[in-house]
């Protein structure tokens, strides 16, 4: 006979606010084989972990259940507290009266209290059932993966490396940066963005324990935490790596003319290009759909100038297969699309830029080396509106905060008034978020300098009859529509997540949150965990946020992957399925449902039945649901201990 | 007495939905129970026909968004495919088909699951509950062999 211990937990008030706690330690204890049946404050504590171990060791318990929140996240602490007290961890069933009881009928205590009663009847009747589960250890390759180089994947990808492990970081550009690269300067200490950022750049590049893969895309992954099997898409560049000096000869010789991606549109690049000087690698790609010799079989100047025969125009893409035990995803932001914003008449005026394309006119490597000019126009703007929170905070289009777009508002007004110190600038913004680390002191720096800040949300963009343009605003303080007339407008766009990110969701399963970024485990307590174990998530590609927010997270994820490394092992699935030779009917259509091949029909005895690799299995229990003659069974999850539960709910 | 709903949920995305109904307090009738497995493609079309005879009025089968949410990459697809048959099943067996009802629930969806809920017990309300299950013996049909 098993001997059950129950335990009720409080939460505080979190549960013993709406159920009546007592009660459900009345009726639970009248259960069969409960032994023991008790509440306490707060299960989870130290003290409520010793209760239940002092219990397994007094009273003989056999199998726990402990009925509390969730076991997705106090699953394994209570796991672990049975394995203190010398029982197999699978001899545990939690109840969740918390996140799925009293947090959700809040307003009907005693309903929730009968739930609550079966509810943790329905765990003491699976509990009765529990059998033990055997699980390997499985070594973890000493490797880890980086998607993104970005701030947030060189950061990553450094303090692995530092760590003393293996690290291949893939970036889907020519090379590594991300935005931050294509930055002027960075708020709110105004240090210039590619000098504190190439040094890194640098680092990763030579860096002996990083591989760094540009150009380049993850495909496809399979194996799970610990082991995943990874193949990886290098794209052609055309362009020998090995023999490649960097001394862009053929970028200079190149006659063709493409609008350059790196500096928003705002200026030109060859066909064979490094995206902007600091470029790393800097090794040049070919892009074949405007190369003369690609598009039109001509030219091929590239080739004879390069003095050490680096230009290869058969070179073909190559796929990459390596493995490794952890995978951080850093794959960052794009600015929201500012022609879903049409009011403000970006891609009608040239005048309208966005934050990133200002960014660019004021870099001294940008397409105006660092002369702010109205772009069409080429004269500098004596006049400039600067729209924070364009898309954000809107329920037409971003509901979101872009946690950058105040800041960046304010250091572009200081970029203009640096380099054109005559101009009138303004600042519109529903109000100025100005939450980090010296963000106040700088909004204040930049108040005192004349800069006007009127509260609001422009309305629409005109071109006025003067030739310039009108941007309507409403001022509250006033009561009153303003028109300005300005001579540039600068949208802050919100941030929404880079959209090749969605092709590495659909390669790693990963969750999304409703704003479309990826979803950690816990707000608070898990921010780079993700649902899948051993994939980690830091920087915008898990939320916007800015620069410090970025480097934080990634080295928090990095430290997450060291973890993991250097523990050296992770558990096998303990949830996998078994046959019953004997029912078996070797049908097979366990085999045809089964994804990860873990099934196949072998002859035994002159019969044929399905044989299950448990390394393969991954524990999902598809085929124990079809197996027509129920011969198949998962562990931890059997049919008797579903019915089970369900009859104990149904009563 | 609001009626009875079994959920059965997949961990990764359904269940943590759930949670997430939770863990933002978006309130539900206290007559949906849970019964967590580990993917949707384990959702066994026995589970809703014990339910259902044990006295559950509706069973609502969760999963992760297809195509491509599934942690187990088709369990979705499976799942789907076994409420189509099993609604016909039902209606065979002369129940109304609307009592099994199948719906997709990310681990961010913490509303839709509470407003699942909130709909299908309107229906199920709608329907009246379900006549008991009796055995053939009790029906007073000679059984022939
Ligand atoms: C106009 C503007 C100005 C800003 N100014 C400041 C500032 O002054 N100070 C500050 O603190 N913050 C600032 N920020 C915010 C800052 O840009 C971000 O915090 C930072 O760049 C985030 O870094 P990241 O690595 O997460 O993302 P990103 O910089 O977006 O990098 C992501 C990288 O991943 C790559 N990638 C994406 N998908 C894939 C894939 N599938 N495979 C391979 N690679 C992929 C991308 O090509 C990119 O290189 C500003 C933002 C904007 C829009």
């Amino acid at each position: 006979m098993p001997r059950v211990g129950v335990y009720v937990c409080h939460c505080g008030k979190n549960i013993a606010g709406v159920l009546d706690v007592k009660r459900i330690v009345r009726e639970v204890a009248k259960e069969e084989d409960v032994v023991v049946c008790k509440d306490y404050p707060f299960m989870c504590s130290s003290e409520g972990q010793r209760l239940i171990a002092e219990d397994i060791r007094r009273h003989n318990l056999d199998r726990i259940v402990v009925a509390a929140c969730s076991p997705r996240t106090h699953e394994p602490i209570f796991q672990e507290a049975l394995k203190r007290a010398g029982l197999s961890p699978f001899f545990l069933e939690m109840a969740n009266i918390r996140d799925q009881c009293s947090w959700v009928h809040e307003h009907e205590k005693e309903l929730a209290t009968d739930k609550a009663i079966r509810l943790v009847k329905a765990a003491v009747a699976k509990a009765r059932l529990l059998e033990e589960i055997r699980v390997e250890k499985i070594s973890v390759k000493q490797s880890v993966l980086v998607i993104g180089g970005g701030v947030a994947g060189i950061t990553a990808a450094l303090d692995v490396a530092k760590a003393g492990f293996k690290v291949y970081l893939v970036e889907k550009n020519s090379s590594i940066g991300g935005h931050m690269a294509q930055l002027d300067k960075t708020f709110p200490t105004l240090d210039c963005s590619i000098c504190i950022l190439g040094p890194l750049m640098v680092e990763v590049a030579t860096h002996p324990n990083i591989t760094l893969l540009t150009y380049s895309e993850v495909i496809e992954v399979e194996g799970y935490v610990g082991n995943f099997k990874v193949k990886i898409l290098k794209k052609a560049r055309k362009v020998d790596e090995t023999k490649c000096t960097g001394c862009l000869l053929c970028m200079e010789k190149c006659p063709t003319r493409v609008p350059s991606e790196f500096d928003r549109g705002l200026g030109e690049r060859k066909s064979i290009y490094v995206p902007f000087p600091q470029a790393v690698p800097r090794v040049p790609v070919i892009d074949t759909e405007h190369c003369l010799y690609f598009t039109k079989g001509v030219c091929r100047l590239c080739e004879k100038i390069c003095p050490v025969k680096a230009i290869n125009y058969e070179q073909e893409d190559e796929i990459i297969e390596i493995e490794v035990g952890a995978i951080i995803v850093a794959t960052g932001y794009e600015e929201y699309d500012p022609r879903k914003v049409p009011e403000y008449g970006y891609g009608m005026f040239t005048e309208v830029i966005t934050g990133l394309q200002l960014e660019r006119l004021a870099s001294s490597f940008g397409p105006t080396r660092g002369k702010i000019l109205v772009p069409g126009k080429n004269k500098e703007p004596q006049r400039v509106a600067i729209l924070a929170c364009t898309g954000s905070r809107d329920e037409k289009n971003l509901p979101y905060c872009c946690r950058v777009g105040c800041m960046n508002a304010l250091k572009h007004a200081w970029y203009i008034k640096h380099s054109i110190p005559g101009a009138t600038i303004y600042v519109i913004a529903p109000d100025v978020r100005s939450f980090g680390k010296g963000y106040e002191e700088f909004y204040r720096r930049i108040r005192s300098e004349g800069v006007i800040l009127i509260k609001g949300r422009a309305s629409e963009v005109h071109r006025s009859p003067e030739g310039c343009l009108g941007v309507y605003v409403y001022d509250p303080s006033l009561d009153e529509v303003l028109v300005l007339k300005v001579d540039l407008v600068v949208l802050e766009m919100g941030l929404v997540p880079n959209p090749a990110s969605e092709k590495i969701r659909d390669v790693l399963k990963l969750s999304k949150s409703t704003d479309g970024f990826f979803l950690e485990v816990h707000p608070k307590l898990r921010p780079v965990e993700t649902s899948i174990e051993g994939v980690f998530i830091c920087g915008c590609a898990q939320s916007p946020k800015d620069i410090p927010d970025t480097v934080a997270q990634a080295s928090s994820a990095a430290m997450k992957a060291v973890e993991l490394l250097a523990k050296g092992y992770v558990e096998s699935v303990p949830y996998v399925v078994s046959v019953d030779e004997e029912t078996c009917s070797g049908c097979g259509i366990c085999v045809s449902v089964c994804e990860f091949n873990a099934i196949e029909i072998v002859e035994k005895n002159d019969r044929r039945v399905a044989k299950v690799n448990t390394a393969l299995c991954k524990g999902c229990g598809s085929c124990a649901a079809a197996c027509p003659s129920g011969a198949i069974e998962q562990a931890h999850f059997t049919r008797e201990q579903v019915l089970a539960m369900i009859k104990a709910l149904a009563r | 007495m609001k009626p009875k709903i079994l959920v059965l949920t997949c961990t990764y995305c359904s269940y943590a939905g759930a949670d997430m109904a939770g863990v933002s307090k978006i309130q539900y009738p206290p007559s949906a129970y849970i019964v967590r497995l580990i993917c949707s493609g384990r959702e066994e079309a026995l589970f809703a026909l014990e339910a259902l005879r044990e006295g559950f009025d509706g069973v609502l089968f969760t999963g992760c968004h297809i195509p491509y949410d599934c942690h187990f990459i088709s369990g979705n697809f499976k799942a789907r495919a076994r409420v189509a048959l099993l609604k016909k099943l039902l209606s065979q067996l002369g129940i109304e088909d609307s009592r099994v009802r199948l719906e997709w629930i990310s681990a961010s969806e913490g509303d839709k699951f509470a407003k699942v809920v909130f709909e299908f017990t309107r229906e199920l309300e709608e329907m009246g509950s379900l006549p008991k299950f009796r055995k053939i013996s009790e029906l007073g049909v000679e059984e022939h062999d």
